[in-house]
């Protein structure tokens, strides 16, 4: 199960009337209120806006090839046509055009790109040196005011790694989880460009990550600080969304009637954006009680949490997510190294699709990232030794679909649906073995990478010129 | 008594059974580099393999399992790992890898630290590990302390060697230990060396409880084993120069036993390397920079090196998701052959990588790694290709003893498949 709400739509709605209220403010169409108040100006939405642009492709078709839809669906020796970087067509044949470039995928997979909502390449990227050490805001538990998106280096070298080895073609990069409230993550393509703009996902929502267990109070306890312990964590939290109801209540009576601007507080602008449905929250939490507590604070201050992000103990209530339409996006058999994970088991995540909860494969890591396919078919081979027999192409929903959705952007990504973004990885064989690679990957159409030709191969500028510059990796 | 006593510790560490079991219809993958074979049969007896081949004969009184469809290997071999010396590394009451505020570094003995019943042993042992290479944590000291190799098997005896190495930190995690630079790496580890020789010649005039002395009487005896090869000494570096500094050591110490690990660039060193012998112990899929020392780090490193003739095996160093994971690498070292420009490693090779090789690298191949005659009967049965991901062992045996297949993992699992509580709570179903 997937939630269903569009919130890149909401989002973007929200954006437009945004827009609009700026061009009234500037124009004069607006009529005007008996008090004759200063018209409201609404604080910019998207400051730092995608640059991102589409790569030329060449309309291309895959023949005799086994397709995951990315849906649940699955195709054995059929045909998908993507052109002009959306996807087209697919079935068992599809009419190409005669100029379409051909290519044969007789013993091959072709699904949707990977996409990982739990990363952190850009924000913590390689060399892992304390001067690229950007991921968390350790000054104070709540940072609700950082972004992550002005921590991102381009020129992270583990970008190229998820694309060649792990068919990512979008991620979400998230701050790190000292914090209650760690700052705004942001979603990208996984194309390297000269700046943060130009690898921003166009349209994707912003997310909220947020942190409850071991970490905030752990960082905050050792400092003499509040929290230090779990109830310090959630009374941290509390206090901080009762500020921002009333922050809200401000800016939207400011919003609509004008007059006298409330005193701006780009913390709280994020957590107005949480309150009203257009950033969504991303929580890192692990202990199944801690997550069950979060859903009802969630519900005192009236707003949603979209995923539970590592969640190793989420199988313990995964009727609880349902009921909640909370996704947990999770790993896939990583436990035993801190208190909070000792209870991580490796039917996880077949536990979650069995109970009908939204769930997904994270990685949260710049090596894991690499392999996200074969961690999925890890789970896949857990959970059908448990008798929980899950379908390889019902699973590739946890690699793309899920995560597009928990991220905001299921419209535009995720699945091989007509319309949609042509991010697609050509597998050199079936994806949930071991033995297998991504052959091609394609972004929005255009081919970013090929492992028969080292000139699609990208090398960031930190690696030009350094051993092993542009060696397989 | 010391007799007795000596019968007593020769019994607990070597709880082999005495039965014999024959499986048959199997393929065998012996894991000494060889390719897998259809159709074989494995005997072991007395806790050690008799003989694994097409030909075989099964003893009179076998015990005899059909392993048609299925695959047998030896279990695999984890190195380097915390595995009964932490119970979840992030809790440090828990954790017995470092000891950042001791006085000792080189006398830290891990094995006086095992606990055979940790939780972690049990799961891991279901994924098909049977042996761990156990190493502490360099934490106060470019020395990390003696490891030791241990079975995980379900008994109270988890020590097959204590003393089996000597750790030491040589590259940048080195120089920050011995104070912020190689150079004070080395000048720490000649000193050492220097002062454990003093020892020998003196130990009366021998210092060492001065409480600044860096070097106490225990450090300098563990560095003397080092000195005389009778332990070996892993080095940890990554970066290709390093790789041939500590190549040079023999120089100046002509009797160590060296054997490296990490290597992230051996790959560009491969030929002194193995002009050398000196064993590598590497991260199979390290393929970032993940610092300056590893620029070079490519997916290929083992594979070359090993073309290259170096005696390659497969790490397991920091894997949140378990020592099991080493089959999964090993995997990945065959599925890149098939990339244009990559240098992978033969399924056989990838096999001898996670089981005799990490054992070679100790010289402990005679003893543990492969389903050869003679070994120590650490064997799994698979449900399908031992390195494949959805493949799962259905039987493992340790010094010949079938194992529990129960581990704190399936309890939990099964405890929870059903997620809702039912009559009474979840603490009243197991």
């Amino acid at each position: 199960m997937i939630l269903r709400t569009n919130m890149a739509g909401r989002w973007l709605a929200a954006g437009a009337a945004a827009l609009s209220l700026i061009a009234c403010s500037q124009g004069d169409a607006r009529p005007k209120t008996a008090s004759s108040k200063a018209p409201p100006q609404p604080y910019a939405r998207d400051p730092y806006p995608s640059t991102y642009r589409a790569y030329p492709g060449v309309p291309t078709v895959v023949r005799n090839v086994t397709i995951f839809d990315g849906e649940g669906g699955r195709i054995d020796n059929g045909q998908l046509l993507f052109a002009d970087g959306k996807i087209v067509a697919l079935g068992q044949s599809v009419d190409a055009p005669a100029d379409a470039q051909v290519i044969d995928g007789a013993g091959k997979w072709v699904t949707p790109g990977v996409i990982d909502i739990h990363s952190h390449l850009g924000d913590y990227p390689t060399p892992s040196v304390q001067a690229h050490s950007d991921g968390n805001e350790a000054t104070g538990p709540i940072t609700a005011d950082v972004w992550a998106e002005h921590s991102i280096w381009p020129q992270d070298p583990g970008f190229s790694r998820a694309l060649a080895n792990g068919g990512v073609t979008t991620l979400q990069v998230l701050p790190g989880s000292a914090n209650l409230m760690g700052g705004r993550s942001v979603t990208l393509k996984n194309v390297y460009s000269r700046t943060m703009q130009g690898m921003k996902f166009p349209g994707a929502p912003y997310g909220l990550k947020m942190a409850c267990g071991e970490n905030p109070k752990r960082v905050y306890g050792s400092k003499g600080r509040q929290p230090s312990t779990r109830m310090g964590n959630v009374a941290v939290d509390r206090a901080t969304w009762a500020k921002a109801q009333r922050y809200r209540t401000k800016w939207d009576k400011y919003e609509a009637e004008g007059g006298d601007a409330p005193d701006r507080d780009i913390a709280m602008d994020t957590l107005r954006g949480v309150l009203a449905g257009e950033i969504l929250i991303q929580n890192h939490c692990y202990r199944a009680d801690e997550m069950a507590i979060v859903e009802d604070m969630a519900k005192e201050f009236g707003y949603k949490v979209t995923a539970f992000h590592h969640a190793v103990e989420a199988y313990k209530i995964a009727d609880i997510l349902k009921a909640n339409g909370t996704c947990a996006a999770v790993w896939a058999d990583w436990y035993g190294f801190k208190m909070e994970s000792y209870d991580g088991i490796g039917e996880n995540l077949a536990i979650l699709e069995r109970a009908g909860a939204c769930a997904m494969i994270h990685s949260d890591d710049e090596n894991g990232i690499q392999r996200l396919n074969q961690e999925v078919a890890k789970v896949l081979a857990s959970g059908r030794r448990a008798g929980i027999d899950i379908a390889p192409e019902v699973a590739w929903k946890w690699l793309s679909l899920g995560p597009a959705t928990a991220m905001g952007i299921a419209d535009k990504t995720g699945s091989l649906k007509p319309g949609k973004m042509a991010d697609v990885v050509l597998w050199n064989g079936d994806p949930f073995t071991v033995y297998t690679r991504p052959e091609k990957v394609w972004i929005d159409g255009a081919l970013l990478y090929d492992m028969n030709d080292p000139r699609r191969r990208p090398v960031s500028d930190f690696e030009l010129g350094q051993p092993g510059s542009g060696d397989v990796k | 008594m010391k007799r007795a006593f000596l019968l007593l510790a020769t019994m607990l560490t070597s709880p082999a059974a005495a039965q014999t079991v024959a499986i048959t219809n199997v393929t065998i993958a012996v894991g000494d580099g060889s390719e897998p074979v259809e159709n074989g049969t494995l005997v072991f007896q007395n806790g050690r393999i008799v003989g694994a081949s097409g030909t075989i004969a099964v003893p009179a009184g076998a015990e005899v399992i059909d392993g048609r469809g299925k695959w047998v290997s030896p279990g695999f071999v984890a190195g380097f790992s915390d595995l009964g010396i932490t119970d979840a590394a992030g809790v440090s009451e828990s954790n017995d890898a470092g000891a950042r505020t001791a006085p000792f570094n080189a006398a830290l003995d891990v094995s006086v630290a095992i606990n055979p019943a940790e939780v972690k042993i049990a799961n891991e042992r279901l994924g098909g590990v049977t042996r761990a290479l156990v190493a502490a944590e360099a934490s106060n000291s470019i020395f990390a302390g003696e490891g030791a190799v241990i079975d995980l098997g379900d008994d109270p005896q988890a020590v097959t060697r204590s003393r089996a190495f000597q750790f030491v930190e040589l590259g940048e995690g080195g120089g920050r230990l011995a104070g912020g630079s190689r150079p004070a790496a080395y000048a720490a580890l000649r000193d050492a060396f220097t002062q454990a020789q003093d020892y020998r010649r003196n130990p009366a005039a021998f210092g060492g409880r001065e409480k600044e002395s860096l070097v106490k009487r225990g450090d300098a005896e563990a560095l003397l084993r080092v000195l005389d090869g009778t332990v070996p000494l892993v080095v940890h570096v990554e970066r290709a120069s390093d790789i041939l500094t500590v190549l040079a050591l023999p120089r100046e110490y002509p009797k160590l036993k060296l054997v490296l690990t990490g290597a992230s660039e051996g790959w560009m060193v491969a030929r002194e390397i193995a002009a050398a012998r000196v064993p590598v112990i590497a991260a199979a899929l390290a393929d970032l920079p993940a610092q300056f020392e590893q620029l070079g780090a490519t997916e290929s490193n083992v594979g070359r090196m090993r073309a290259a003739g170096v005696q390659v095996a497969l790490a397991s160093t920091g894997n949140n998701g378990g020592e099991h994971n080493l089959r999964q690498y090993a995997g990945n070292l065959v599925a890149i052959s098939k990339v244009p420009g990559h240098t992978g490693l033969t399924w056989g090779q990838a096999l001898a990588s996670i089981t005799s090789g990490p054992a070679a690298a100790l010289g402990m191949d005679g003893e543990i790694g492969s389903l050869r005659a003679g070994r120590r009967a650490d064997v799994v049965l698979w449900d399908g290709d031992p390195l494949e991901i959805g493949s799962a062992p259905v039987s493992v045996w340790i010094d010949g003893r079938a194992q529990p297949m129960r581990s704190r993992q399936k309890a939990l699992r099964d405890r929870y498949l059903v997620p809702t509580e039912g009559a009474l709570p979840k603490a009243y179903e197991r």
